[in-house]
């Protein structure tokens, strides 16, 4: 099936990159990561299914479990259903809906790809986050019957929130609405609307059959003829993996390596920045500041680190400093302080309860720390409109009050440094992603305002407690002060 | 890139595989600073050696901060376990090797009790006895996700109740690279540094990093049987010959390595790292076409992880 198309894409490599082969282009860069998200339904399984099916991912004794497995269900192609690829766990089949996020892996003779196939389930959307939390580009499916949905413009929001800078429209199952070209345009336009209003400029719509393999891998020029645009793989092929880091170095410190007497080294990941022996460094929160004396790795004493390098770092001089703490660039450093304000995806059915204390991971850095939502996305709208909490799924701006110094940059210009999760201290489990924006102007104490801000409450002891969960005292926890009567 | 090679002389990664391997090292050092008691699972297989080289790479110049534990069901090939002594003699490696006592007991083996039992007793009991008696709340795994479909639903750190069990329906989200790894008292993590490689990476960082595997990755010839489509090895006193069938001599190796009698060997002359690669690129079946315990059911995979399985 995609011999048709292989022949062309090898001559185009040709010409462009005369000296090494297809294959050597793929090598040489790291996968394109990219998600597929969109409402149920609009095909996304199918939609990666056919991706793998034409790139020859799919070996033989899958493609005939897939056969086995979908017996009778065969497309009047004679495909097999391409969703079961995808959905790999029990109740996925049985509902025929995408639960979790699943990463799968396929390359072209240009490319390599990991791609994350996230749910359209509304009470999935924290498994659509977790997706959108890495990827460079963001497929959006639509169905072209049924268009814009909200669900389409919430993933759109939370893709542009984490950073993604790259969407492509999929209007999908374009065979079912006759080819229409007009509707096909009325979508895009609408979908284009959105992504401007989110920041996003690279925009590429495509009509699409996902289930006809029409536009994806190979070009569906003879239904579609006044399509003359890209496909779904050439565009991938063609798109910039994200950077976003203009900050300075940054080695968020996870272990410290004392093997034996005259060792010791700091281990981490380059955040941010490059280093190499001899540059001045800061350690953060303490401000100490010492040079760097060697970068050590397993094989090679290296004269120079870059972001992304797993390494361990050795000062010039004995300096006390834990996991947790950050070495940073001397004439760049983050931002420390005890307040900022973030956005923030809340991804628990709880949502986020004002006042409670929850663990904020940063890096390797781990705090305890107050959320005050400010704000809250009106997915409808596109407003942001003041709320005192955030329910699931919920999009929205807080204010962390932290009870000792916070290190961060802002996501804009540093998503390793700028970005958080927080943990419930009950459950342990991860409730919220989180992008800082910045420090607060404010020199926030951990209770928030300062007291003369605060509107004053004096109850007796036995109906603190009660006050404390009412309600109004949640929405405005950190307003008021609340002092116990000396009196019954 | 600028580098003082020291000594190995080997040329520097390609950006792939080093945006690979930094994510693990990166894994397993956020996973050791955490966790109180990890251990590191060690099946002798490629993903395996694999694994421990990124893990000494990760704690350099110190040594591992954790021990290593492999499930020994008794019927590994032989070739697996000298291997095993060989790399934990050559590292210094802390190794521990647990069976089921009870399924010793019991005699249970791949023949007497099916293959879908016998892995549940030998591996899956066996490994949760195993990390229970250690109390390890972190155990680090080879698992990758191009391997099977519900392991592409894995989280990096996948977590598990005190039962060992997995609810691929309520997995913690995973954003960036922020791991979390708070878990009560008896919750355990299980965590996987080479979730986003697939078996041609693995198969390239051997060559580029000169791992040692065990010999039976190349093509010799063996002594096999063909049974239920699968070409078994047929060197071990054990196998008990069905009336039909013969030995015979053939050219084979193994592209995926678990216990003998459920591993299929796969025809080829690929001798070498190169032939090897060579031969996957143009492959059009998958890994773990041979091993026995994934065609059990459809879902079989998941089943096992719910229960514990790696």
């Amino acid at each position: 099936m995609s011999s048709q198309l292989l022949p062309r894409l090898a001559q185009e490599d040709e010409s462009t990159d005369a000296l090494s082969g297809p294959q050597t282009v793929t090598r040489q860069a790291r996968p394109l990561r990219f998600i597929t998200c969109g409402s149920v339904d609009d095909g996304k399984s199918t939609l990666i299914g056919r991706l793998l099916w034409d790139t020859k991912a799919v070996k033989e004794d899958q493609a005939a479990t897939l056969r086995r497995d979908s017996t009778g269900q065969h497309n009047e192609l004679g495909l097999p259903d391409f969703a079961r690829l995808l959905d790999g766990l029990q109740a996925e089949r049985e509902q025929g809906i995408t639960i979790d996020v699943a990463y799968r892996y396929f390359a072209t003779d240009r490319r390599s790809f990991i791609v994350a196939d996230t749910p359209g389930h509304v009470q999935y959307t924290r498994n659509m986050a977790t997706g959108a939390s890495t990827a460079d580009l963001a497929v959006l499916l639509v169905d072209a019957r049924a268009g814009i949905l909200e669900q389409t413009r919430r993933h759109a929001t939370i893709a542009a929130l984490m950073g993604i800078r790259q969407f492509v429209l999929a209007v999908n199952k374009i065979d079912l609405a006759h080819y229409d070209e007009a509707g096909f345009q009325a979508i895009a336009r609408e979908f284009r609307e959105i992504a401007l209003s989110l920041g996003v400029r690279q925009i590429t719509a495509i009509p699409v059959s996902a289930l006809k393999g029409e536009n994806i891998v190979l070009r569906g020029d003879d239904v579609m003829p006044w399509y003359s645009g890209p496909t779904l793989v050439e565009t991938l092929e063609k798109a910039t993996q994200r950077t976003g880091q203009s900050t300075g170095f940054r080695l968020p410190v996870q272990r410290v390596s004392r093997p034996g007497e005259g060792f010791r080294g700091y281990q981490g990941t380059v955040a941010g920045g490059s280093i190499k022996p001899g540059d001045s460094v800061v350690v953060l929160p303490s401000g100490v500041e010492a040079n760097v004396k060697a970068i050590v790795t397993y094989d090679l004493v290296r004269n120079a680190a870059v972001s992304g390098d797993a390494i361990t770092l050795v000062l010039d001089r004995p300096v006390d400093i834990s996991r947790g703490d950050m070495i940073a660039a001397i004439d760049q450093r983050p931002q420390t302080g005890r307040a900022f304000t973030a956005r923030l995806v809340a991804l628990s059915p709880d949502g986020i309860v004002p006042g409670k204390r929850y663990w904020l991971k940063a890096g390797s850095r781990r705090q305890r720390v107050m959320v005050r939502p400010v704000s809250a996305l009106d997915l409808a709208t596109g407003n942001w409109d003041d709320a005192a909490v955030l329910a699931l799924n919920g999009i929205g701006v807080v204010e962390l009050d932290f009870e000792e110094d916070a290190i961060f940059d802002a996501y804009e210009t540093n998503r390793e440094t700028g970005a958080f999760i927080l943990i419930d201290p009950d459950t342990l489990n991860t409730v919220a992603g989180g992008m800082i924006d910045s420090r607060r102007s404010r020199s926030g104490r951990f209770d928030a305002l300062p007291d003369a801000d605060r509107a004053s409450i004096t109850l007796p002891a036995r109906l603190i407690e009660a006050f404390l969960k009412t309600e109004f005292a949640r929405a405005h926890v950190g307003e008021i002060r609340v002092t116990r009567g000396e009196k019954e | 890139m600028n580098v003082i090679e020291h000594g190995r002389g080997k040329p520097p990664l390609d950006p792939h595989l080093k945006a690979l391997e930094n994510e693990a090292i990166h894994i397993f050092r956020e996973v050791a600073a955490e966790f109180e008691r990890p251990v590191m699972l060690y099946s002798i297989g490629k993903d395996s050696s694999v694994l421990l080289h990124l893990a000494l790479k990760a704690f350099h110049p110190g040594k591992l901060p954790f021990p290593l534990v492999h499930i020994d069901t008794g019927w590994k090939f032989p070739e697996m376990i000298t291997f095993r002594d060989q790399v934990a003699a050559k590292y210094g490696l802390d190794l521990i090797t647990h069976t089921n006592p009870d399924g010793l007991r019991e005699k249970v083996t791949p023949f007497s009790h099916g293959s879908a039992r016998y892995t549940d007793i030998m591996k899956t009991q066996a490994l949760k006895q195993a990390l229970d008696m250690g109390r390890y709340d972190a155990a680090f795994g080879g698992a990758r996700r191009d391997e099977e479909a519900s392991r592409a639903k894995e989280r990096i750190y996948s977590f598990r109740t005190p039962d060992h069990a997995w609810d691929p329906r309520n997995q913690r989200p995973e954003l960036w690279s922020i791991y979390n790894g708070m878990v009560h008292s008896g919750e355990s993590v299980r965590a996987f540094p080479l979730s986003n490689w697939t078996e041609v990476d693995i198969w390239r960082y051997i060559q580029a990093e000169q791992i040692e595997l065990v010999p039976l990755y190349f093509a010799e010839r063996r002594k096999v049987v063909e049974r239920d489509g699968m070409l078994i090895l047929a060197e071990d006193k054990r196998l008990e010959l069905l009336p039909e069938e013969q030995v015979r001599e053939e050219l084979v190796r193994f592209r995926t390595l678990g216990c003998f009698p459920l591993t299929g060997a796969v025809r080829s002359a690929a001798t070498t790292l190169d032939e090897v690669i060579a031969e996957l690129e143009i492959a059009t079946v998958s890994e773990r076409q041979g091993r026995a315990i994934d065609r059990d059911q459809s879902g079989s995979m998941e089943k096992k992880k719910r229960e514990g399985y790696f």
